[in-house]
C-alpha cells in the first residue's frame, strides 16, 4: 500500500508512509461535495493500531465530513479507502460497524427508556431458552465491559438521566462489544467536566494499550497534546500534515490550521464607530453563562469567539429574548430592555441571524418574499390587513439589494443555495432598519466564494452605522471583521482583545485553555 | 375563491406572474377540492333524483352549519401544526348547559347565550393552557379533554332532555332566506368565515400561523408569540364550537348529553380535505369551505339514494384517511425521486 | 455525575435494588391507588368487596384488560388506535353472527376467527399508518368510523342474544376456578405472556426503541415498520379476543358494541403509565390501569356518586396522566442539569 504524496504540501516530511505494516484505516485523497459546496477536497488520514490520532482544524475545515466518511454516513465522491489494507466502500453506518468502525458523537444517542445493558445489545440480545433474552448473561457481559474499561455504571438503570460522559462510555462499552478496532470520537470532551475527561482519557489509553486505534477530533490543545500520539491538520476540505506530537507546538499547529494571510481575504471597510447601542452588564444565567459584560457600538464589529459550547449563542439568545436569564441587564442605546420577548427586543432595533439557517433563520416551505418579509409583517399591514403590493414591493426591493439570486419571489426558499438563503436572513433584518445586528456563525456551510459576499455585506452594515455582534468559531472570520474579540470560555469572557492585539494564537489560548497556558 | 385570489393577484401586475398566479389558482391545493365539490354536485344533479332543487340547498347547508362554524378555527390550529378533538365535546357541554340554565335555573335567554359562550371561552382556555403554556401535546390533552368535556356535559343534564325552547327561536333557527333554501343563519356563517379568512390571509397574526405551522424555532426568532398565539386558537376554537352548540340546540329544538357527539371527525375530516396539511403549514379558507361542502354533498346525496345514515359513516371515515394519506403518499414519491438524486443527503441528520 | 449517581447503585444487592425498582414504578403507584380506591370504597360501603362484588369486578375488568394489553404495545410504538371500540363492535357482532349461522360450531374455532378478524382490521391500520407515514391518530379516527359504519351495515337492527349462543359459551363468563371467572383467567394468562413477550424478546424491545427514537432504531437495523405494523396487528388480535369475551359476557351484541370505548381504553393504558410519547411503560401497568377504571366505575356506584361522573373521571385521569409524566421528565432533566452544573 503506498501512499500518495501529493496530498501533502505540509512543512515536514509526510511521516505516512512508514507506517504501511501497521495501517488499520487509510483514507486517501478523499473527496465529497454537497451541490456546489465540496466540503472535502483532499480527505487523508493514516490510522495505526494502538495509537491516539487526533484530528484538528478550524470549524468547517472537513474534519465532520470525513468523520461521517468513516462513519458511512456519506459516500465520498472519490478517493481510496482502505480497512485493514483492504479497499471498502461503505454505504451505511452499517458496512462501516461491520468493518469494525465506531464512532462516539458529541451527543450519544441512547434509548431512554431502556437500561444500560440493552442500548449496548440492543437488536442483538444474548437468547437463552426458548429465544427469551438471557438478562443475567446480558448482565454480566455489560459488566465485564465497563470493569474493563475501569468505569463502574450500573447495567440494569435506565439510560434516561445519565450524563452525557455516561453515555459516551456507554457507547465506548457498545463499540468494544462490537470488536471495533478503531474508534473514531468526534469532540466527545465539548461538554464534559474535567474529572469526566480524566475518566475518558484513561479509558481512551487503555484501549489504545489494547491495540485499537483511535481517532480523537478536539479543538482543544491541551487535550490533544495530552492524549494523542499523532495529529493530523486539515484546511478548507484538505489535508495539510501529520505530525508526532513530540515534534510540533501549538503556535505550530495553529499556523497550519489558519494558513493564510488574513488581511487580503478580508478587505474590511473603515466604518466610523460611533455612540454605545447594546450594552450588556452582568449577565447570568446559571449553570450556562455568568458575568456577561460588554459593549457594542454602532459601526463596530464585536466578535464573540471560543469553542463551541462555551455559552457565546445562548448569551446571543438570552440578550434576543428567546431565552431567560437570572440576573444582569441589557440596554439599548441606554434604555433597559424590560420585557424578554424576541418582539420587544426587535422592537428596540435588534435582529438576529441564527446559526442554524435552516431551521432557525428561516421557514423553509415559505416562498422568498414570505420569508424576506416576515419580520415586517407588522408594518407592512394597514387598518390591520397586510398589505400584498407592499408586501411584495419590500421582498422585491430587499432581495435585489442583497442580490438574492431566486428564479422567482414565489419559490419556497428551501430551494435556493446555501449562500443565497443566509442572503434572504439578513434581508429580512435590513428590512427592519435595526440598530443592532446578531449574526451567528453567517458564513456556516457557505461555499466560499458566497462566504466573501456575506462578509463585505456585514462590512458594509458596520460601514452604514449598524452595530454588529459576530459569533464565530472561524478564526481568519474573526481576526479580519472584528473591530472587538471578546473570546469566551465555560461560560465567561476569558479575553477581551483590540482589533491589533488579537492574533490567532492569543484568540485559540484564551478559547481552548486553562488560564496557566495563556501565559 | 375570493380569498386567495386577492391575496395573490393584487400582487404585482408583470404579465408573466399573472400567468403563474392564475396557474397557482387553478392548481392550488385548495382548487383540487373545489373541482371535486363541482364534479359531486354535477354527478350528483345527474344521477341522484330530487337532488337538484331548492330543498337541497336548504338541508345540505343547514346541516353544514355546525361543521362549517368549528372548520374555521379547527384549520387554523391544524395550520399551526396542532389540532382540536374537543370541539364536539365543547359544544354538546354548551348545549347542555344552555338546556339547563334555560329549563331548570329559568335564566333569560340572552343570559343563557352569554353563559354558553363563556363556557366555550373555558374550555378553549383549558385547552390552550395545557397546550400552549404546559407544553402539551395536543393530540393527547383533547383527546383528554373530548372526554372531559362530554363527560362534565352527562354530569350537567344527565340523560334528561330539554325541548321546550321557544317556538319563535328553533324555528328561526331553521328558516330560509326567502325562496332561496338558504338558511339564515348562513348569513352569521358567512361573517364568521370572512373573519376567519381574512385573519388567516391579510394579517399579520396569519402570516405568523403560516411561520409557525413550518417551523416554530423560525417563527421565535422573528418574534412571533408561538404560544400565545396558540391559545387565543384554542380560545377562539371553544366559542366558536360553543356557538355550533347553541345553533345544533335550536336546530334539533332539544339539548341532551349526547348533543353534536362525534362531530369533531367531520370537522377534521373537511379541514383535512380542504387541502390543509396534518403536518401544519399549508392550507387555506376557501379550501375549508369546499371541504366541508363536499362531505355534505357525498353523504346528503348518498342519503337521498336511499343508504341509512349509520352506514355513511363509512364515506365520512374513508375521506378522512384519504385526504390525510394522498398528499402524504404523493409527497413521499417525490421524496425517493429526491432521494435518488443525492443518495447520502436525508441521512445527515439521522446521524448526527 | 456518574459518580454520584451510581455508586450507591453498585454497593446495593441486585436484590434490593430490584425491590427498591418495584416501589418506585409507576406500575406500583398505580397499583396502589388501585388498593387505595377499593380500600376506601369497601370502608364506605362494605358490601363492596362481597364475593360477588369481587367476581363482578373481575369479569367487567376481563375485557378492558385484553384491549388495553394490546392498546399499550400500539402506544408503547408511539402510535395509537382509536379503533379498538369498533373492532370490538365487529368482532363481538361477528361472534354472534358465527353461532347464529353455525349452532354446532366448536368454541375454540370461534375464538380463533375473532382473533384472526381482529388481526386483519388490525392490520389493514398499521399498514395504512406505516405506509403513508401520517400520525396514527388521524388513520384510526377514520378506521374507527370506517369499521363502526361496516358494523352498522351488516347488523342493521338486528342483535344477537345470549340465549342464542351455546351454554358453554356463556358459561365462559360465569363459571369460576377457585372463585375467580374463567374468562378473567385468561385475561390473566394474556397478561403474562405479553409482559413476557415484551420483557424478554428481542422484537419486545425493538418495540420500545422504535417508540423512544425512531430514527435511531432504524439505525441499529431494527425494521422499523415491520415491528409497528406487528403491534397494530397484536393490538387487532388482542381487541378480537376481546370481542368474543364481550359476546360471551354480555346479553346481546349489535351495531352499537364498544362504541366509546377506544377513549376508556386509551385512558386505562395512559393512567398505567405508559406513555403517550411512546417508549415506556409496561403492558402490565397498563392492565393495571384498565382494573383501576373499571373498579372506578363500580366504586363511584358503591358510594352512591352519579354514574355521570364516570366519563368526565375519565377524562381528567387522561390528562392528569400526560400531566404526571411531563412532570417525570422535567424532573429528570431538572436533575441532570443542576448535577453537571455541580461537576463543571
Amino acid at each position: 500500500m503506498t501512499m500518495s504524496q501529493s496530498t501533502s504540501d505540509g512543512p515536514r516530511a509526510d511521516p505516512r508512509g512508514s507506517s504501511e505494516s501497521t495501517s488499520v484505516l487509510s483514507l486517501i485523497s478523499a473527496t465529497k461535495s454537497f451541490g456546489a459546496v465540496a466540503a472535502l477536497t483532499d480527505g487523508s488520514v493514516d490510522l495505526r493500531a494502538g495509537e491516539i490520532h487526533a484530528l484538528v482544524g478550524e470549524n468547517g475545515a472537513g474534519k465532520s465530513t470525513l468523520v461521517k466518511v468513516l462513519a458511512g454516513v456519506h459516500q465520498p465522491d472519490s478517493g481510496r479507502f482502505l480497512v485493514e489494507g483492504a479497499d471498502v466502500v461503505f454505504r451505511s453506518p452499517a458496512d462501516s460497524k461491520t468493518a469494525g468502525i465506531s464512532v462516539i458523537y458529541q451527543e450519544p444517542t441512547l434509548f431512554p427508556d431502556l437500561t444500560v445493558a440493552e442500548n449496548i445489545f440492543i437488536a442483538r440480545q444474548p437468547r437463552g431458552r426458548l429465544g427469551l433474552i438471557d438478562r443475567p448473561a446480558m448482565r454480566t457481559m455489560a459488566r465485564e465491559l465497563f470493569a474493563r474499561l475501569g468505569v463502574p455504571i450500573d447495567p440494569d438503570r435506565i439510560a434516561d438521566g445519565l450524563s452525557i460522559a455516561d453515555q459516551q462510555i456507554i457507547e465506548i462499552a457498545k463499540a468494544i462489544s462490537l470488536d471495533a478496532r478503531i474508534l473514531v470520537m468526534d469532540e466527545p470532551t465539548a461538554a464534559l467536566s474535567g474529572v469526566e475527561v480524566d475518566r475518558l482519557f484513561a479509558v481512551a489509553r487503555s484501549l489504545r494499550d489494547r491495540g485499537t486505534a483511535i481517532l480523537f477530533i478536539s479543538h482543544r490543545f491541551d487535550e490533544v497534546f495530552e492524549l494523542c500520539d499523532r495529529i493530523t491538520v486539515m484546511r478548507d476540505g484538505a489535508f495539510i500534515a501529520t505530525h508526532q506530537t513530540a515534534e510540533i507546538t501549538v503556535d505550530g499547529l495553529v499556523r497550519e490550521m489558519v494558513g493564510r494571510d488574513i488581511a487580503t481575504l478580508f478587505p474590511k471597510q473603515e466604518a466610523q464607530i460611533g455612540d454605545v447601542v447594546l450594552s450588556v452588564e452582568r449577565l447570568s444565567r446559571s449553570g450556562v453563562f455568568s458575568d456577561i459584560s460588554f459593549e457594542v457600538r454602532s459601526g463596530e464589529i464585536v466578535a464573540l469567539a471560543g469553542l463551541v459550547g462555551a455559552g457565546r449563542t445562548e448569551v446571543a439568545r438570552a440578550i434576543f429574548g428567546i431565552d431567560r436569564y437570572d440576573s444582569g441587564s441589557v440596554l439599548i442605546d441606554g434604555k433597559r430592555l424590560r420585557r424578554h420577548t424576541p418582539q420587544a427586543a426587535i422592537d428596540a432595533g435588534m435582529g438576529f441571524v441564527p446559526e442554524d439557517r435552516r431551521k432557525q433563520g428561516l421557514v423553509m416551505d415559505l416562498s422568498v418574499a414570505r420569508n424576506a418579509t416576515l419580520t415586517l409583517r407588522r408594518q407592512l399591514a394597514r387598518f390591520g390587513l397586510i398589505n400584498a403590493r407592499e408586501e411584495r414591493k419590500t421582498a422585491e426591493e430587499w432581495t435585489t439589494r442583497l442580490q438574492v439570486k431566486t428564479g422567482s419571489q414565489d419559490l419556497a426558499v428551501s430551494t435556493l443555495s446555501g449562500g443565497n438563503q443566509q442572503k434572504v436572513v439578513i434581508a429580512k433584518w435590513l428590512a427592519t432598519n435595526p440598530k443592532l445586528l446578531i449574526v451567528d456563525e453567517p458564513t456556516r456551510g457557505i461555499d466560499v466564494g458566497t462566504k466573501a459576499e456575506v462578509h463585505r455585506l456585514i462590512s458594509e452594515l458596520a460601514v452604514r452605522g449598524i452595530a454588529v455582534l459576530m459569533i464565530s468559531s472561524e478564526l481568519p472570520e474573526v481576526l479580519g471583521m472584528a473591530d472587538t474579540v471578546l473570546v469566551m470560555h465555560e461560560g465567561r469572557i476569558s479575553a477581551a482583545l483590540d482589533r491589533s492585539e488579537a492574533t490567532a494564537e492569543i484568540v485559540m489560548h484564551a478559547a481552548s485553555a486553562s488560564p496557566e497556558i495563556l501565559t | 375563491m375570493p380569498n386567495a385570489t386577492a391575496t395573490r393577484s393584487t400582487a404585482t401586475a408583470a404579465p408573466v406572474k399573472v400567468k403563474s398566479n392564475a396557474r397557482r389558482v387553478l392548481l392550488g391545493r385548495d382548487a383540487n377540492t373545489v373541482y371535486a365539490l363541482i364534479l359531486v354536485v354535477i354527478l350528483a344533479s345527474i344521477f341522484v333524483p330530487f337532488f337538484a332543487g331548492v330543498t337541497t340547498v336548504s338541508f345540505l347547508l343547514i346541516d353544514a352549519v355546525p361543521i362549517l362554524l368549528m372548520a374555521m378555527p379547527m384549520a387554523l390550529i391544524i395550520i399551526t401544526g396542532e389540532i382540536d378533538l374537543s370541539v364536539a365535546s365543547t359544544a354538546g357541554l354548551s348545549a347542555a348547559v344552555m338546556g339547563v340554565l334555560f329549563h331548570d335555573a329559568h335564566w333569560s335567554l340572552g343570559w343563557v347565550f352569554v353563559a354558553c359562550l363563556l363556557v366555550g371561552l373555558v374550555c378553549g382556555a383549558f385547552n390552550g393552557i395545557l397546550i400552549s403554556t404546559i407544553g402539551l401535546p395536543s393530540l393527547a390533552v383533547t383527546i383528554g379533554t373530548l372526554a372531559l368535556f362530554r363527560g362534565l356535559a352527562l354530569v350537567v343534564i344527565g340523560d334528561s332532555a330539554v325541548a321546550d325552547f321557544p317556538v319563535a327561536l328553533t324555528t328561526f333557527a331553521t328558516s330560509t332566506i326567502g325562496g332561496t333554501g338558504i338558511p339564515t343563519v348562513m348569513i352569521f356563517v358567512l361573517i364568521v368565515i370572512l373573519i376567519f379568512g381574512v385573519v388567516l390571509h391579510f394579517t399579520p397574526f396569519g402570516r405568523s400561523l403560516f411561520a409557525l405551522g413550518f417551523s416554530k424555532e423560525a417563527a421565535t426568532f422573528v418574534g412571533i408569540h408561538v404560544n400565545r398565539s396558540k391559545f387565543w386558537l384554542y380560545v377562539a376554537s371553544g366559542v366558536i364550537s360553543s356557538i355550533a352548540g347553541v345553533f345544533w340546540v335550536l336546530r334539533y329544538s332539544s339539548a341532551q348529553s349526547d348533543s353534536v357527539k362525534g362531530l369533531e371527525l367531520s370537522v377534521v375530516a373537511a379541514v383535512l380535505l380542504g387541502g390543509v396539511s396534518i403536518f401544519g403549514g399549508l392550507g387555506g379558507i376557501v379550501g375549508v369551505v369546499a371541504g366541508v361542502l363536499l362531505i355534505r354533498t357525498v353523504n346528503y346525496s348518498l342519503q337521498l339514494a336511499g343508504l341509512p345514515d349509520t352506514v355513511l359513516t363509512i364515506v365520512t371515515g374513508t375521506l378522512l384517511v384519504l385526504s390525510v394519506i394522498a398528499p402524504s403518499i404523493s409527497g413521499r414519491l417525490r421524496l425517493s425521486a429526491d432521494r435518488k438524486r443525492s443518495k447520502s443527503l436525508p441521512r445527515e441528520a439521522t446521524a448526527t | 455525575m456518574s459518580q454520584n449517581a451510581s455508586a450507591p447503585a453498585i454497593h446495593g444487592t441486585t436484590a434490593s435494588r430490584a425491590i427498591g425498582r418495584i416501589f418506585v414504578s409507576r406500575e406500583f403507584s398505580v397499583f396502589a391507588a388501585l388498593a387505595l380506591l377499593i380500600i376506601i370504597t369497601e370502608v364506605v360501603n362494605p358490601r363492596f368487596l362481597s364475593g360477588q362484588g369481587v367476581k363482578d369486578l373481575l369479569l367487567n375488568s376481563t375485557i378492558f384488560v385484553v384491549m388495553a394489553v394490546g392498546q399499550a404495545l400500539v402506544i408503547i410504538t408511539k402510535n395509537v388506535d382509536l379503533s379498538v371500540g369498533s373492532i370490538l363492535g365487529l368482532t363481538a357482532f361477528g361472534t354472534g353472527s358465527l353461532f347464529a349461522a353455525f349452532p354446532t360450531i366448536p368454541i375454540a374455532l370461534v375464538f380463533l376467527i375473532g382473533m384472526a378478524f381482529g388481526a386483519v382490521l388490525g392490520a389493514i391500520n398499521g399498514f395504512i399508518v406505516t405506509l403513508a407515514g401520517v400520525p396514527a391518530l388521524v388513520i384510526t379516527l377514520g378506521t374507527l368510523y370506517i369499521y363502526r359504519g361496516i358494523n352498522n351495515a351488516w347488523a342493521g337492527s338486528k342483535q344477537y342474544f345470549i340465549g342464542n349462543q351455546p351454554a358453554a359459551f356463556g358459561n365462559l363468563s360465569v363459571q369460576t376456578v377457585g372463585g375467580i371467572p374463567t374468562i378473567a383467567i385468561a385475561a390473566l394468562i394474556v397478561v403474562i405472556i405479553a409482559a413476557i413477550f415484551m420483557f424478554a424478546t428481542r422484537a419486545g424491545r425493538d418495540l420500545y426503541a422504535v417508540g423512544s427514537d425512531t430514527d435511531a432504531a432504524r439505525l441499529f437495523g431494527i425494521k422499523v415498520n415491520s415491528r409497528t405494523v406487528g403491534a397494530f396487528i397484536a393490538c387487532g388480535t388482542l381487541t378480537g379476543l376481546a370481542g368474543v369475551f364481550y359476546a360471551s359476557r354480555f346479553n346481546s351484541v349489535g351495531a352499537d358494541t364498544g362504541s366509546g370505548f377506544e377513549l376508556q381504553i386509551v385512558a386505562a393504558v395512559v393512567v398505567g403509565g405508559v406513555a403517550i410519547f411512546g417508549g415506556s411503560g409496561t403492558v402490565t401497568g397498563a392492565a393495571i390501569g384498565a382494573v383501576l377504571l373499571t373498579t372506578m366505575t363500580g366504586a363511584l356506584a358503591a358510594l352512591n356518586v352519579s354514574k355521570f361522573w364516570q366519563q368526565a373521571i375519565v377524562g381528567v385521569l387522561i390528562i392528569a396522566a400526560i400531566l404526571i409524566d411531563r412532570i417525570l421528565s422535567l424532573r429528570t432533566a431538572r436533575k441532570l442539569r443542576v448535577s453537571e452544573a455541580r461537576n463543571a
